[in-house]
């Protein structure tokens, strides 16, 4: 059976979770090793007055309470944002300072003041209520509409009003003008609903100093351990580089939570140093809901104009984005340029025009979580094409398909430049196996059934593997966006590949290594991948965005590059032909039409024997590669979905679920699907079951899986996937990226496809049956009364 | 959780000593509550008294009356063949409870003895006008249920049983919270030889209760369409961030309705 | 809040006799994963709903975040790691493997121990394991990567290659 591009190769890396014997962080357990507990504001915006620790420290095995002012007394810096983004009017963001553990003020309910570090967790944690510390509450701003009002409480002092940026994207005379001379204006409003992303690992770190050698070790739940060590040295001054190693070992889902470098990794790192101890903390899922970056949570309001014969005109996008109590690492830029560079969708649209103001509230800080800002461009332009066609009295699908791009490259009015697709060609996919044409007569018996059936599309695009690093830089970020590899030949022939990349549930053990596979010829088997420790490999920028295929493996293919070039010269130098004639090829170097050749484990060893190389060729085959990605790529399908409501108590059932994803080109269709099936799960769980809610004080209503609706295996369908591939020509493999398109597309088609069924578009996410029911019930009522 | 010292009395007499002599001891039954309450620091108790030794264990049908033992399962319940005989809406609703795993542990006496008022237990007792027996009496289900998370149990009184005559036809219709599961409305019906209960759960602001209108509506017609008609009152129901209480006063319609079809 | 106290626990744990002195609030979780180091069962909630920490207490599923080892002295437990048999993987384990029912593994194990119970019953009473039986048997454990839909997929298989195997074994044992 193949094992290389296209195969549907198991998994290598399952033997080691399928036997419990995986290696998470929590697992992990130091020599000397103290637990650590967080003291955390119960309020969501208050003064910190005072902290009594002395009954805590008086508790039998508490080892120390840490408090903030000990933390910035010792140099330890705030937490940033890696994104700068700029106002309308020229300003720069208004970033207000994070400490690790807060000093004078508290901003959101979790929002930790110190840490208790103790011989065990349970001591760790009673000692943590212990710590009597003295608050002066103030009034909250909670909700970012609201916390732009005049008379707001105000968050941090530095930005005034609450208001992190006023950003604009676009042209917008041009855009009021295209929209006041249009035949049609759909104007809608849309919330795109707060989410807790809930890898099921939760957050955790060990973190060991060693004095003798001046040096930190820290275990962590991380997605991109280098970048974690970049700015723990860079920017929280923890330690240099050079002696900090951060380990991201087996990692439960991350899902864009496990980006960020949060305050318990900073303040473990600093504790071990203070206590002279291991110092371990595993977060629960309570800590998880009060303190991982939450997703989404915007106010939009749409408006999209079409000539007479139906072609779009221009966009006009208002959103406010709730940032949170403080601006997360890449916050800034995921209601911006992850965000408003998408408003053109599929669609030809000659003018558009986005403003995003980012709001400060007392609320958990607001991040980049699965899909990251193009979730929210895609529900917006999805659902007002629905709402289009529907205001218009057309098909939904041809409605769409007129206005399609259809020809690459494509430069929108929003920075991007599309560089491949086929979206007729995705729609006519998922038509096709959704069977669109038998869709009245299952409505009609559904009807019969007293059931009410609907079906909604969602043609979607995104961009991922964000590149290349001269572009996101001029742009504002902080850091580059490349990618490397190292690809080590040993002499007898193995191959290790050394990646920047992280896999938290990817399988990257399995896709990174049918790439080397296939290109050397090499069993699989030989083939293994070193990842997710900054000592091992040399520097990389991890796994978010859909960026570990069409970077993370383009970097493994540049390096691959260098090995081949190398290996020819010495197999011509050996074979006495030239280099031009070599070829490898089922795990053999020869000599093109003739029966000279090697095996590749010879060339191996004669790259480390070093007893007959090409003249001042150095031994040792080993390469490595920084890639870094000419442009973003374009993953886009077709999502169909179909659903059927109970009228009595608006219980929806999707029924079908049909997605056609162009990706490029696929490498393992098994991770492919597994990738779609979670992300679309994702997209349903935000489209019928998930909403963070926060009362009016601020306070976390659904902190724990009793009132967060996790999606479970009953509340999801089966899926059919189909994949229409134009091969993405801005890497070397023509990979687009699969990881968050799932969650991209998969909301406004369950969303569309519940208003077709109740007949009304007066319906926000999360769509559960109490809200369908009295979408059902505010719509009948006026009908009963004509 | 906070420490606590555990025992496990090989009796009912040595339960309530136990008990008695404990600062502040709570019984562990199944702790499929319990444990989580305690685990978050919302309880916590200086003694645990395990009631899983102390013989309390078993389904016996004797005519047409039936005894559940107070620490039997959940899963005991929902398989007993006994009971799917005598009582199926009971299996049923007990096969509904939680999740399998939870269902191994979770036992009728602990869920009856919390009355969480999202808890199913507490429907099918009140509506099969079942006995709640304990080591110092007998209770009606009528007078046992006094509030959200409140019973008539004096301190340190065990359930041993819960006693029903077997109805001439029951069912349970639940609708679960979308995030926890537990029941969001759910609505027992039974029908015996002296008339119709209805009892309703999770949506109650003080916990389960009998529906008088449904009882009256089914008593003369023991069909789902007899209750087309019949309006249910907000009133004294339960509204969060998940149903308001026109929701649930929605539920309990449809739900009693589809209980009553179930039912047959 | 009051003094605790320690009692001796003693199971046997995948095959093995093992005791420790535990406090009594030990957590059945905690006493494999600390005190025993099995660390294949995980812990994602704490509000017994994610189904990681799945293990068979007596031959049943049951969640080891919410039951007191002590309370279980004297029983028999299988975790995660004590499945598979000789170098043999079990049956549910391979097919997770075959069918992608796994991405990050950290609700697999629970997942895998769940799938095994019920087909276990399943089979114990005669009842034909249908997907949407599987769907509504995993309403305790919460995945999520997968989507759930090859997890039905590898659980299906697994009750096939279950059932066959049992039913090899009846024919090798007349």
């Amino acid at each position: 059976m193949s094992t290389g591009i296209g195969a549907r190769v198991k998994r290598k890396e399952d033997k080691r979770f399928i036997t419990g014997k995986g290696k998470y962080t929590d697992d992990i357990r130091m020599e000397n090793q103290a637990y650590a507990a967080f003291v955390r504001s119960p309020h969501a915006h208050a003064m910190v007055k005072g902290i009594d620790k002395s009954a805590a420290l008086a508790m039998d095995g508490v080892i120390d309470v840490l408090d903030g002012h000990q933390l910035t007394g010792d140099g330890i810096g705030n937490l940033i944002c890696g994104w700068a983004i700029t106002s309308r009017d020229g300003s720069p963001m208004n970033m207000g300072a994070w400490s690790a553990l807060a000093t004078d003020k508290v901003r959101y309910v979790g929002d930790s003041v110190a840490v208790v570090i103790a011989e065990s967790q349970a001591i760790a944690r009673q000692a943590a209520e212990m710590v009597i510390v003295d608050y002066d509450e103030l009034s909250a701003a909670v909700f970012a509409d609201k916390a732009l009002e005049s008379d707001a409480p105000q968050v941090h002092d530095n930005a005034p009003g609450n208001l992190i940026f006023d950003w604009i994207i676009g042209e917008e005379e041009a855009t009021n003008d295209a929209l006041a001379s249009s035949a049609h204006v759909i104007d809608v409003d849309l919330t795109n609903n707060r989410l807790s992303p809930n890898p099921m690992e939760p957050r955790a770190a060990v973190a060991t100093f060693d004095e003798a050698e001046d040096h930190y070790t820290l275990y962590t739940t991380s997605q991109n351990p280098h970048v974690a060590r970049l700015v723990l040295s860079a920017f929280y001054q923890v330690a240099p580089e050079h002696k900090l190693r951060v380990i991201a070992p087996d990692v439960g889902g991350g899902f864009g939570s496990k980006i960020y470098i949060y305050p318990e990794e900073i303040t473990c790192l600093w504790a071990s140093m203070k206590t002279q101890r291991s110092v371990k903390w595993t977060g629960d899922r309570s800590e998880a809901f009060m303190t991982d970056a939450h997703g989404r949570d915007h106010i939009s309001n749409v408006k999209l104009g079409f000539d007479a014969n139906h072609k779009i005109t221009g966009l006009k996008v208002e959103t406010i984005a709730n940032l949170g109590a403080y601006m997360s690492l890449f916050s800034s830029v995921t209601p911006t340029y992850l965000h408003a560079t998408l408003y053109s969708g599929q669609y030809v649209i000659p003018n558009i025009f986005g403003n995003v103001k980012a709001v400060y509230t007392n609320t958990v800080p607001v991040d980049a979580y699965r899909g990251a800002g193009r979730p929210e461009a895609c529900y917006m332009i999805e659902r007002v094409m629905e709402v289009a066609a529907r205001q218009l009295g057309v098909d939904p699908a041809e409605l769409r398909r007129k206005n399609f791009i259809n020809e690459f490259p494509y430069q929108t009015p929003v920075i991007l430049t599309y560089d491949a697709g086929d979206f007729d060609g995705n729609l006519d996919k998922a038509k096709a196996a959704a069977d669109v044409a038998g869709f009245a007569a299952r409505k009609a018996e559904a009807a019969s059934r007293g059931k009410l059936r609907g079906l909604g599309y969602s043609c979607y695009i995104e961009a991922c593997g964000i590149a290349p690093s001269a572009a996101v830089g001029s742009l504002g970020s902080g850091v580059g966006l490349w990618e490397s590899a190292e690809v080590r030949v040993n002499p007898v022939g193995t191959i290790e590949v050394l990646t920047g990349s992280h896999s938290h549930g990817q399988g990257h053990e399995t896709t990174f290594c049918q790439i080397v596979s296939e290109r050397f010829g090499v069993p699989i088997e030989n083939v293994s991948i070193v990842h997710g420790d900054t000592d091992k490999v040399q520097f990389g920028m991890g796994t978010y965005g859909s960026r570990s295929g069409a970077v993370g493996m383009s970097a493994i293919v540049k390096a691959m590059d260098k090995v081949e070039a190398k290996v020819k010269k010495i197999a011509a130098h050996q074979l006495e032909a030239s280099e031009d004639d070599i070829v490898i090829e089922g795990g053999e170097v020869m000599v093109k039409g003739t029966d000279k050749k090697l095996a590749w484990h010879e060339i191996g060893l004669a790259a480390y024997t070093a007893h007959n190389l090409p003249p001042n060729m150095e031994p040792g085959l080993k390469e490595g590669a920084f890639y870094d990605p000419s442009n973003f790529t374009f993953p886009a399908g077709c999502y169909i979905a179909e659903v059927e409501v109970d009228p009595q108590t608006g219980v929806t059932e999707i029924v079908q679920f049909t997605a056609a994803d162009d990706f490029g080109t696929i490498i393992n269709p098994m991770i492919v699907e597994g990738q779609v099936h979670g992300g679309v799960a994702q997209g349903i769980g935000q489209a019928m079951l998930e909403e963070v809610v926060y009362d009016d004080d601020g306070q976390l209503i659904t902190g724990s899986y009793m009132d967060y609706a996790m999606p479970r295996a009953d509340d999801l369908p089966f899926y059919t996937i189909e994949h229409n591939t134009t091969v993405c020509p801005s890497n070397p493999l023509g990979i687009k990226g699969c990881g968050e398109a799932g969650a991209i597309g998969a909301p406004p088609a369950v969303i569309n496809a519940i208003t077709d069924a109740i007949g009304t578009d007066e319906l926000s996410m999360p769509a559960t049956p109490q809200k369908v029911w009295m979408a059902i019930q505010a719509n009948a009522v006026p009908q009963a009364a004509e | 959780m906070y420490q606590a010292t555990y025992h496990k009395p090989s009796s009912v007499d040595a339960a309530a000593a136990a008990i008695a002599g404990s600062e502040d001891g709570t019984f562990l039954a199944g702790g499929q509550t319990l444990l989580p309450t305690m685990k978050q620091h919302l309880a916590a108790p200086s003694d645990l008294i395990d009631l899983r030794g102390v013989g309390l264990s078993g389904i016996t049908v004797d005519g047409s009356t039936v005894t559940v033992g107070a620490t039997t399962t959940h899963a005991e319940v929902a398989n007993s063949a006994a009971l799917a005989s005598a009582c199926p809406g009971l299996a049923k609703l007990a096969g509904g409870i939680g999740d399998p795993a939870v269902r191994h542990m979770g036992t009728i006496g602990g869920s009856i003895a919390n009355n969480d008022p999202a808890a199913d237990y507490p429907s099918a007792v009140l509506a099969l006008g079942a006995t709640i027996i304990t080591n110092t009496r007998e209770i009606a289900a009528d007078e046992f249920f006094t509030g959200m998370f409140s019973t008539a149990l004096d301190e340190g009184e065990i359930i041993t049983a819960v006693r029903f005559e077997a109805p001439e036809s029951s069912a349970y219709a639940k609708f679960p919270n979308p995030a926890s599961r537990y029941a969001m409305t759910g609505v027992f019906v039974a029908k015996t030889g002296s008339g119709v209960r209805v009892a309703v759960t999770g949506a109650g602001s003080d916990g389960v209760f009998r529906h008088a209108e449904m009882e009256v509506a089914l008593a003369s017609s023991w069909s789902a369409s007899a209750l087309d008609d019949l309006d249910v009152s907000e009133d004294g129901l339960l509204s969060d961030i998940h149903a308001s209480a026109a929701y649930r006063a929605n539920l309990i319609k449809v739900m009693a309705q589809r209980a009553v079809a179930a039912a047959g | 809040m009051t003094q605790g106290n320690n009692t001796q626990v003693s199971m046997i744990v995948n095959g093995k006799a093992v005791t420790r002195d535990v406090p009594d609030t030990t957590l059945l979780s905690e006493f494999l994963r600390e005190e025993l180091r099995l660390t294949g069962t995980h812990v994602g909630c704490d509000t017994s709903q994610c189904g990681a920490c799945v293990v068979h207490l007596d031959g049943k599923s049951v969640k080891a975040c919410t039951s007191l080892a002590v309370a279980h002295s004297g029983s028999d437990v299988t975790t995660i790691e004590g499945i598979a048999s000789g170098g043999q993987l079990h049956p549910m384990q391979e097919a997770f493997n075959e069918h992608h029912g796994l991405q990050c593994g950290f609700c697999t194990t629970g997942m895998i121990m769940t799938g095994i119970d019920m087909v276990n019953r399943y089979q114990a009473e005669g009842k034909a394991l249908t997907s949407e039986a599987i769907l509504q048997e995993l309403e305790g454990n919460i995945c999520r990567c997968t989507g759930y839909h090859n997890i039905v997929k590898a659980i299906e298989d697994a009750a096939a290659r279950m059932g066959g195997r049992s039913a090899d074994m009846a024919v090798a044992a007349e």
